[in-house]
């Protein structure tokens, strides 16, 4: 509804706030102190890769290589493109276009999924060889199958290759799991605007779940380059 | 326990007298700072006692010269303490020449430790007064620590890199030598002794036994079993560079970089020999990372350390050369 | 002069509601600090228990009372129950959650159901690492180095880091619902400066909680997928470095200790003044410390590992960076003392916790300048005396802030007065017992005993006996307000609004507050601490 009676309390306005003002300020900074949480988080996985890249670049140049680029920048493109799609979506939350709204929100929903449907592909092929009995060649998840033969190395570089696919796993693996997060959260978010919730006056989770799906695209446009792009091509 | 002091232990290093003094110092400074501020604590909450329920006391906001008092002198008695203390952490960490290198393996839940001249010992270590000892230290699995509380030296003992301490022993006794970083069930239990004897005493406790193997002999040994030679030369340029001379001195890397041939540099360069390629060389070198223990790496490291250029022979070392003593653990 | 025969006000938050939903499901911020009071309190119990199976054992030299494996579970169990589960929440997670609103003059805080889902993730991550703590164990000590955690341990390593995982979650949310009510929700006319210090030390707080904690929060995940998928961050054997863990392990475990601290320093400020009846001296300084603390307490951390082999020019750095965290400290307690020159002091129990916080707290943090000292830390670091330096701290100064805060606002949380005579007891044995426990401690470690020691040398065994009978002492010392504060919530004297005649906005509202806190917003035109005449509410002369 994106009328208010007049006099009265917007209904979307929480108990404990003075007024939407308010509510909107606390919320967004709320966000904004949550993302620079996740940036320390983030960090720590980002410091350790430095660490390591720097004592074992041949690994690391082994690893990547064997990556695909193309995959990897295939998916970038999708995630900019969602990226694009969300700002649209809050684009027209502010001009009270619910349906527009919902719209975009879906959009960004179905280029989140592509992306993480190419990772589950991506992750298939290094993992599968892993699964069962025999020789596990190809075996690029880290643990006792792992296998560093199919990257050309040999020796403690293939222990230090270990490493670097551990980083690879763990770095990937908890951006997705922030996407898996989020994606429900927009499908909500895009079921509100449907429903006529949000307004000029008041669209603040829209602007809070775009603050954080660009959050997760800034980190990926990282994690590329890093993982992907190192190696002689 | 020191019986002169019943707080303090007994003082058997020359390293052990300059940390009792840094910590004497400290603990005049702060004690005087206690029992002042004690002093006042209890002087204020005694003599403005309220007297009556319904005492106004003035207001007083604060003054900015007693917080800039009170924030200056604490910061310049500070940086004494840490410039002090760092003088001593500097001297803990530049053994001299002169130094007697002995190694310690820590292992769950012993100390292995070996001589320059081979013999073995577990759990106890024999020097003799008066001479410095460098004991270069590693372990075999967890994080232990090696900590002689006489001598005032602690160092952990960390898997997959070698750390240094010195001392130079002043007083003939047996001193407790503890683990201090907790490495499991029996950390309590990984405890020894240093026994400092007399030069002459120590000679005799070395003679007994059989001859043992030096390091640096079966470093020889091994330098030919794992064809080492074949690439390392001794007198001209191979497929690898030549070592002889190489140990203490700095070493130009591929990358641009110098850093100096020490024993971590030596151990790196036998374990993962892709990261720092000596300049001019490819780095075709394979690892060796699980085809050595750790003592066979350390006797391996006394050998190249003992392939110096003999005396006499060409000019002084090359410019950019590092002196023996300078050297320090990485990170 | 006439009495009033003071009475509870006949609607307030406690019972606006009835039922075990109306408080599981509450969003009322006072209930919620009262849900993690009775959570923090049972950690501490269990916590309290195994400090009392290590110091038995220590009876005797011979490690006879209990097995190795046992022993070095009670110590890591100690440490971890300690540590997350009552130290890092304790004062923002009760008595901050209680008052932040009120003493800003807002009705709650800014995420009500966020402050609801941070106790829930708490009470989670506690069943988790509980479970590991019980059935099985853990015995790699509450710092997890590694490899020993990673690949030696046989113990449950994976589920006590997940455990502990989740529970950093809650400490996150509850700093992340603090900075934005601080910055959003002052009532009109509290501008930063005249906003308690409680409030100051808690926003210095929050910042080290939502910028420190994701930092172990991912170390301790690593640690997690290395001991159950095998992933090799950490292990040499696979050209994994254990030094790096001790580096991000210390960045945010080093912190931490300011966010154990910081706010029992604004517990300390709040009542001083209250029984100074004056003004605090140097607000701005105390103001301006706690921000300091916060930022340059993140640039120290390898203090911890001077000995780990690091580089010479490194460990310089962090010891003069050491030596500067603790001017703002020191300003702190000058402060404090300087409060009470020409006051009107008054010796009630939450003063005398006062007391006994400035002058253990200084024994804490002096000793703090030798261990920060390279040369003397060679020595000491891993000893007794390290032991003895953070249990004066925590111990001799957190826990006496806390208390005297449970004690200060306890007339407002409950409407009731505690007895009086039971607070001065409590604290006298609380001081005597802390005291003869840890100062022998320090002896200890000089003289060259290590920590984490199941067994030691005979003789070092007339010190721990000493601290053992401390330890006796302090444990009575503890029961003791426990049981009269249970008891005074029920047959406690009605205590008023403002007992203490203090100022701040949570006394100018009922004892116990109403649901919403304040019936009209209040406007704040003055500056804290104001006792040139008596502030509203104050009993009646």
């Amino acid at each position: 509804m994106s009328e208010v009676a007049a006099g009265g309390p917007h209904e979307a306005l929480q108990h404990h706030f003075a007024d939407l003002e308010q509510q909107r300020t606390a919320s967004s900074l709320g966000m904004w102190v949550f993302i620079a949480q996740e940036v320390l988080f983030f960090g720590g996985l980002f410091a350790t890769y430095a660490v390591y890249r720097m004592q074992y670049p041949e690994a690391f140049s082994a690893g990547s290589h064997h990556l695909s680029w193309r995959v990897g920048f295939f998916n970038t493109l999708v995630l900019i493109g969602s990226s694009l799609t969300m700002a649209m979506g809050v684009y027209w939350a502010g001009l009270g276009k619910g349906r527009k709204v919902a719209g975009y929100l879906l959009a960004t929903i179905l280029l989140g999924s592509v992306f993480l449907g190419v990772k589950y592909f991506e992750y298939g092929e290094k993992i599968r060889p892993c699964l069962g009995g025999g020789t596990h060649a190809g075996c690029l998840l880290p643990g006792a199958s792992f296998d560093p033969s199919v990257l050309h190395v040999t020796g403690a570089t293939g222990d230090h290759a270990q490493i670097f696919f551990s980083l690879y796993f763990a770095m990937t693996g908890l951006h997705a799991l922030h996407m898996i997060i989020g994606i429900p959260i927009i499908a909500v978010i895009a079921r509100m605007a449907v429903r006529g919730r949000f307004s000029p006056e008041y669209y603040t989770p829209v602007e809070l779940v775009g603050l954080y799906w660009h959050f997760v695209d800034i980190i990926w446009i990282f994690l590329f380059p890093l993982l992907y792009l190192i190696g002689a091509h | 326990m020191n019986p002169a002091f019943p707080f303090l232990p007994e003082r058997a290093s020359t390293i052990a007298s300059d940390v009792d003094a840094v910590f004497l110092f400290i603990l005049v400074v702060t004690g005087v700072f206690a029992v002042g501020i004690w002093t006042a604590l209890l002087y204020f909450a005694i003599r403005y006692r309220r007297r009556s329920p319904d005492d106004r006391p003035k207001e007083i906001h604060g003054s900015l010269a007693l917080e800039l008092t009170w924030t200056v002198i604490p910061l310049a008695l500070m940086a004494v303490m840490f410039a002090w203390g760092a003088k001593v952490y500097f001297h803990m960490n530049r053994p001299p020449d002169d130094a007697m290198t002995v190694s310690v393996v820590g292992k769950r839940w012993m100390w292995k430790l070996q001589h320059p001249t081979g013999q073995r010992e577990v759990n106890e270590l024999h020097v003799p007064v008066g001479r410095a000892v460098k004991l270069v230290i590693t372990s075999e699995d967890t994080i232990h620590s090696f900590f002689v509380p006489a001598f005032r030296i602690k160092k952990d003992a960390v898997p997959g890199r070698y750390n240094m301490a010195w001392f130079r022993a002043t007083k003939v006794g047996t001193y407790h030598l503890f683990c201090a970083e907790y490495c499991g069930t029996e950390h309590a239990r990984m405890i020894g002794r240093v026994v400092v004897m007399e030069p002459d005493q120590y000679q005799t406790w070395l003679a007994g036994g059989p001859a043992p193997e030096s390091p640096r002999a079966w470093g020889e040994q091994l330098f030919t079993e794992l064809n080492c030679v074949t690439c390392h030369q001794p007198d001209s340029a191979g497929r690898g560079p030549v070592l002889t001379g190489v140990f203490g001195r700095r070493v130009k890397l591929q990358s641009g970089d110098a850093v100096v041939a020490d024993e971590a540099y030596v151990r790196e360069s036998i374990v993962n020999p892709a990261v720092k390629v000596v300049a001019g060389y490819q780095p075709v070198m394979p690892t060796f990372q699980g085809l050595v223990t750790e003592e066979q790496l350390i006797a391996l490291i006394a050998y190249i350390e003992s392939l110096q250029i003999p005396a006499g022979d060409n000019a002084p070392a090359p410019a950019g050369a590092s002196s023996h003593g300078e050297r320090e653990a990485k990170r | 002069m006439t009495t009033q025969a003071l009475a509870l006000p006949k609607e307030h938050y406690l019972n606006a509601g009835y039922g075990w939903r109306s408080w599981l499901l509450t969003t009322d911020h006072k209930r919620i600090g009262l849900l993690y009071l009775v959570s923090i309190t049972l950690m501490f119990a269990l916590g309290s228990f195994y400090a009392a199976l290590v110091r038995w054992n220590l009876l005797v030299p011979d490690g006879s009372h209990m097995s190795a494996e046992a022993y070095n579970k009670a110590f890591t169990a100690h440490g971890v129950i300690m540590v997350f589960f009552f130290l890092i929440p304790s004062i923002p997670a009760t008595l901050g959650n209680f008052l932040i609103p009120l003493m800003i003059g807002a009705r709650d805080l800014a995420f009500p159901r966020i402050n609801l889902l941070s106790w829930y993730i708490y009470v989670i991550g506690a069943a988790l690492t509980l479970y590991a703590l019980l059935a099985g164990g853990l015995d790699t000590g509450w710092t997890f180095y590694t490899p020993y955690s990673t690949v030696f341990a046989q113990s449950n390593v994976a589920l006590a880091a997940v455990g502990i995982f989740i529970t950093g979650f809650s400490s996150i949310l509850t700093g992340l619902n603090f900075i934005v009510t601080i910055h959003t929700m002052r009532a009109p006319g509290m501008t930063w400066f005249r906003m308690p210090l409680f409030v100051w030390a808690h926003y210095a707080t929050s910042l080290i909680q939502i910028l420190g904690t994701p930092v172990v929060a991912i170390t301790i995940l690593l640690v997690a997928l290395e001991r159950l998928f095998h992933f090799g961050f950490f292990d040499p054997s696979r050209g994994g470095d254990p030094i790096l863990f001790q580096h991000l392990f210390w960045f945010y475990s080093h912190p931490a200790v300011y966010i154990m601290i910081l706010p029992s320093m604004g517990v300390i400020s709040e009542v001083v003044t209250c029984f100074s009846r004056k003004r605090i001296f140097g607000y701005s300084f105390i103001a301006m410390s706690s921000l300091a603390i916060a930022v340059i307490g993140f640039l120290v951390w390898a203090h911890h590992m001077y000995v780990s082999g690091m580089a010479v020019y490194s460990a310089l750095v962090f010891s003069a960076l050491t030596y500067l965290v603790a001017v703002p400290s020191a300003i702190k307690t000058f402060n404090w003392t300087a409060t009470l020159f020409r006051g009107s002091v008054q010796w009630d129990t939450p003063m005398i916790y006062v007391f006994c916080f400035i002058g253990l707290f200084l024994i804490g943090g002096l000793t703090g300048l030798f261990l920060g000292n390279l040369g003397i830390d060679v020595h000491v670091t891993d000893t007794y005396f390290v032991v003895a330096h953070f249990h004066y701290i925590m111990v001799g100064g957190a826990i006496m802030g806390y208390l005297g805060g449970l004690h200060f606002w306890w007339p407002k949380i409950t409407g009731r007065m505690y007895v009086e005579g039971w607070g001065k007891l409590s604290s006298l044995l609380v001081f005597v017992g802390f005291n003869l426990t840890f100062f022998p401690q320090f002896v200890l470690g000089y003289l060259g005993m290590p920590r984490r020691y199941h067994v030691y040398p005979e003789e070092f065994q007339v010190l721990n006996v000493l601290s053992t009978a401390g330890a006796t002492i302090l444990g009575f010392g503890y029961v003791f307000p426990f049981s009269y504060l249970f008891h005074s919530m029920f047959r406690g004297e009605p205590a008023g609004d403002n007992p203490w005649g203090a100022t701040g906005l949570e006394w100018t509202t009922t004892s116990p507050p109403p649901a919403h806190n304040f019936d009209t917003t209040p406007v704040v035109t003055e500056e804290a601490y104001d006792y040139s005449r008596p502030p509203k509410g104050a009993p009646v002369v």
